[in-house]
């Protein structure tokens, strides 16, 4: 049975060159306010990784006309706000109560047009040092927390802007200067390479006579040239890295389709029929028939450039990764040779509707319908695109699921990585290169 | 068109706050006993049923840590002529999003899914809640996971100071370990130990279905009927589980300083805090307003000072966890391994300070009270939100009225209350301060701080 599932909108651009696009949803007395930028870790260099999250957390610290902390005033309106950086974007979020809009919106437009006079070099080093904690608490005292580092290092060559990951190097974060945050900002925070999405409690004329008033006056900036880039690996790679963890556990990672190309989609599907719940071939084999490991998870990371295909599973106490790798080689053999079977296809397709329904809960944060809008915006050029989405899903067939499985999950093309405990490399796969990631 | 542009001299003035109302919840009692609660949720076209059993944590006997969250995770693990396996599936065919918790004093079990299977959804909780299959081979798997799972643990600071602080807290009490258990109790308990606290434990009279979703109360009473109708069984007066919420607590009398070796850590996990307060405490307005300005905000006085100021870390929060009996209020961060003795130090100050050195301000209060309130209406917005709100209404004997007075509630704390209750339920004199880090690296500041002889715990915690 299928379902209309619609996330309708209005775009409009300003003259300046700022996507504004616009959902009603009247539920709830709140309104989000989403603003992407279309910069992320691929614009860094090497040497300078990390910069483009640093310079979001300078994004809170006060503006021209507003030179305090962001968080006092959105807080007071009753606001929830936050941001975030990946490779590819930036993005800044507040869901505030619908009479508070315009202060939302006053200062969203106060840090693009007005960033620059209000940041000092203390500012900047306090929030040098925030970076180097979260690092610190999300990676390096973290179990496993270095495995993302290691992999994207093997899978892109240095020069490519996926070799690196969004936090950035330790030395890197440190060597970093407050004269490079002028022309970061110049490059890429500016209308004409930023997508403002309003979702909730208010009318698209409105709210296009509202984004005008507010960011109409900042000047356009130059569209920054699309990063170009391309990765391959030609062998099989097998890495060990030594951690402070109990149990052993082995990583996979393929190069995938990038984001909404073909195959993208099945790559999604693939991940699920793999290794999610206990339906799933691997965890079934792994997890519940074998007991060879304590966990198994897939997943395709969709990204503009190119993405990546990454599985992992934990050993039991005692048991060994080659044979846990072996018993995956074979599953994923299987599966490239025979495809999934029509249950799988049924429960895959189920389960993606649900999860297009569920997406259309929330109107703001991460992942809510005022997100998705700007995804769809700033990655396809046009926000119109919720139902292709799940378009792409339902087109999907056995044979393209296969096919998809067969073409990019091929064992002489990957990264192989084995995390072991410290003191312990033998529990490594054999034939594996100590790597090490700082 | 017209465009006005904006003036920058001063920032926009929010409008009155919108009118908050809480949708209507229509109460039920099942023939069996079971109370069934309905909130009509239109929108997108979705439904959650979360079945809230009396009997979390707290319910694990003594030697028997992990019983309750066992249990509860054998729930999916077959029932009647369905396999474990057979249940995932049928699970994934209607897109169904389920969800354990297993909390201090009762169990959730959550289950979200299209509005068109809603009844087969119902159908499917009903059957893995009242005859789960408790297979000996699923049994073993399921409780091996469990102590596997313990062992990586010990790797992770946030669980290994979590465990720990939680046998400080409630050193001889039901609420002194989390829900996972311990692996020495894991060992040695049965399926037969497992049957038993089912059949003591999930039972009608002392379970709450609440259901919201895109359908009538109508429709989502005669669905918990034809689901949950059948539903039998009664307490056995001694296998029923004392309410850990009546267990005499120790609140402590002086300050204690304890570390968990960590050698070569980046930085230190720490917990800092003591016994506090019971959610049904009169006082609860006052102090989600006092826990706001010291800790519980972006903007509070902790998070200000050791991440905006001193950069010692990437983000402090300070909170109450809420139980029926008396539960903790305590201050968790991350901070530079070099920072540890000045983050508690300073994070002792700031509670101090709080209790009348430097009491909250007006504008403080104010901030305070906007961010709780203003906002309030978006913590209502996904049915999954709604049932669960719903559900601490029942957990804590709590009003139904109780959401549309809270905005009041929360307005009508002033700043004498504020430090009242700081004086009243924070305690420097018995606070217990605990660091999961460099033992070598921090031993000596730490020493120095004056707030306990330092005392070495087991690496796992």
């Amino acid at each position: 049975m299928t379902t209309a599932i619609a996330l309708p909108h209005a775009k409009r651009t300003l003259p300046n060159g700022l996507d504004v696009i616009v959902h009603e949803d009247r539920r709830v007395p709140i309104v989000a306010v989403n603003l992407w930028y279309h910069v992320g870790s691929k614009n860094e260099r090497s040497g300078r990784t990390g910069f483009a999250h640093l310079f979001e957390h300078l994004m809170f610290e006060g503006s021209e006309h507003y030179n305090k902390g962001y968080f006092f005033p959105l807080q007071q309106a009753g606001a929830l706000l936050n941001g975030s950086t990946n490779s590819d974007r930036t993005n800044y979020w507040e869901v505030v109560p619908t009479t508070s809009l315009e202060l939302a919106l006053w200062m969203e437009s106060d840090r693009m047009g007005y960033l620059l006079p209000a940041l000092t070099p203390e500012r900047f080093e306090t929030q040098r040092g925030v970076v180097l904690n979260e690092r610190r608490q999300n990676y390096e005292n973290r179990p496993y927390g270095m495995a993302l580092m290691a992999i994207s290092a093997a899978l892109y060559p240095p020069d490519h802007p996926y070799h690196w990951l969004t936090i950035g190097a330790a030395d890197d974060l440190r060597a970093m200067e407050f004269e490079d945050v002028r022309a970061f900002f110049r490059a890429y925070y500016h209308p004409a390479n930023a997508s403002l999405a309003l979702a909730g409690d208010i009318n698209a004329e409105r709210a296009f006579q509202l984004a005008e008033g507010y960011f109409g006056d900042i000047p356009a900036g130059e569209k920054p040239t699309r990063v170009r880039a391309e990765a391959s690996v030609a062998r099989e790679v097998r890495l060990v890295l030594e951690d402070r963890v109990e149990l052993p556990r082995v990583y996979m990672a393929w190069h995938s389709p990038a984001m909404f190309a073909e195959g993208d989609a099945e790559a999604d599907l693939l991940a699920d029929l793999l290794a999610n719940g206990k339906t799933s071939r691997l965890y079934r084999t792994l997890v519940y028939d074998k007991r060879l490991a304590v966990d198994v998870s897939a997943f395709q990371h969709s990204r503009e450039l190119s993405s990546f295909f990454l599985l992992a599973s934990t050993a039991a106490p005692g048991q060994s990764l080659t044979e846990i790798a072996a018993v995956i080689d074979e599953r994923i053999q299987a599966l490239a040779d025979e495809g999934p079977t029509v249950p799988e296809m049924e429960r895959g397709l189920a389960q993606a509707e649900a999860h297009f329904m569920y997406r259309l809960q929330t109107v703001g944060g991460f992942g809510g319908k005022s997100d998705q809008l700007n995804a769809y915006n700033v990655f396809r050029g046009d926000p119109d695109f919720f139902g292709d989405d799940l378009g792409r899903y339902r087109q999907a067939t056995a044979k393209s699921v296969g096919a998809t499985a067969r073409k990019y999950l091929a064992f002489d093309r990957r990264v192989l990585l084995s995390i072991v405990p410290r003191g312990q490399a033998a529990f490594a796969l054999p034939g594996s290169e100590p790597v090490s990631v700082s | 068109m017209t465009i006005t542009r904006v003036d920058r001299s001063r920032l926009p003035a929010p409008g009155p706050d919108p009118q908050f109302r809480f949708p209507e919840i229509v109460h039920h009692t099942l023939a069996n006993g079971l109370k069934v609660r309905t909130v009509e949720h239109p929108g997108v076209p979705l439904v959650t049923f979360v079945m809230q059993i009396d009997g979390g944590l707290g319910a694990d006997s003594t030697g028997r840590e992990g019983l309750a969250a066992l249990t509860a995770d054998m729930v999916d693990e077959g029932t009647g002529s369905l396999s474990a396996i057979d249940v995932s599936d049928a699970l994934a065919r209607i897109g169904a999003e389920y969800d354990v918790e297993v909390g201090a004093d009762a169990t959730l079990f959550a289950l979200t899914t299209l509005a068109r299977f809603a009844a087969r959804g119902a159908t499917l909780l009903s059957e893995m809640l009242m005859t789960p299959s408790m297979h000996g081979a699923d049994f073993e798997r399921v409780r091996q996971l469990r102590v596997d799972r313990l062992r990586q643990l010990t790797d992770l600071p946030p669980a290994v100071a979590e465990r720990a602080f939680l046998r400080l807290l409630y050193p001889s009490h039901p609420y002194g370990h989390l829900a996972i258990g311990s692996v020495e109790a894991l060992r040695a308990l049965t399926r037969e130990d497992v049957v038993r606290f089912h059949a003591s434990t999930f039972l009608p009279s002392r379970s709450t279905l609440i259901a919201v979703g895109a359908l009538s109360h109508a429709d989502l009473v005669a669905i918990a009927e034809d689901a949950f109708g059948g539903w039998s069984g009664e307490e056995q007066g001694a296998d029923v589980p004392a309410p850990a919420a009546d267990a005499v607590v120790e609140m402590g009398d002086s300050p204690q300083l304890l570390v968990v070796p960590r050698e070569g850590a980046a930085q230190s996990e720490l917990r800092i805090g003591h016994l506090s307060a019971r959610r049904n405490t009169p006082d609860y307005p006052p102090l989600l307003v006092m826990n706001a300005i010291l800790g519980g905000q972006f903007v509070s006085r902790l998070n200000m000072k050791l991440r905006e100021e001193k950069a010692f870390t990437y983000g402090v929060r300070s909170g109450f966890d809420w139980r029926r009996g008396v539960g903790p209020f305590s201050v968790q961060t991350s901070v530079h391994t070099a920072a540890t003795a000045e983050s508690i130090a300073d994070t002792l100050k700031e509670i101090s300070d709080l209790r009348g050195g430097r009491p909250a301000t007006a504008d403080e209060l104010s901030l305070a009270q906007a961010s709780l309130t203003r906002g309030y209406p978006r913590n209502f917005e996904t049915a999954q939100q709604v049932a669960r709100s719903v559900g601490q209404l029942a957990l804590f004997d709590l009003p139904d009225s109780y959401f549309e007075q809270f905005v009041p509630n929360v307005n009508a704390v002033t700043v004498d209350d504020v430090t009242r209750v700081a004086r009243t339920y924070l305690d420097p004199g018995r606070v217990i301060s605990l660091v999961v880090g460099d033992r070598n690296v921090t031993e000596a500041s730490l020493s120095g701080l004056g707030v306990g002889e330092l005392r070495v715990l087991p690496p796992t915690g």
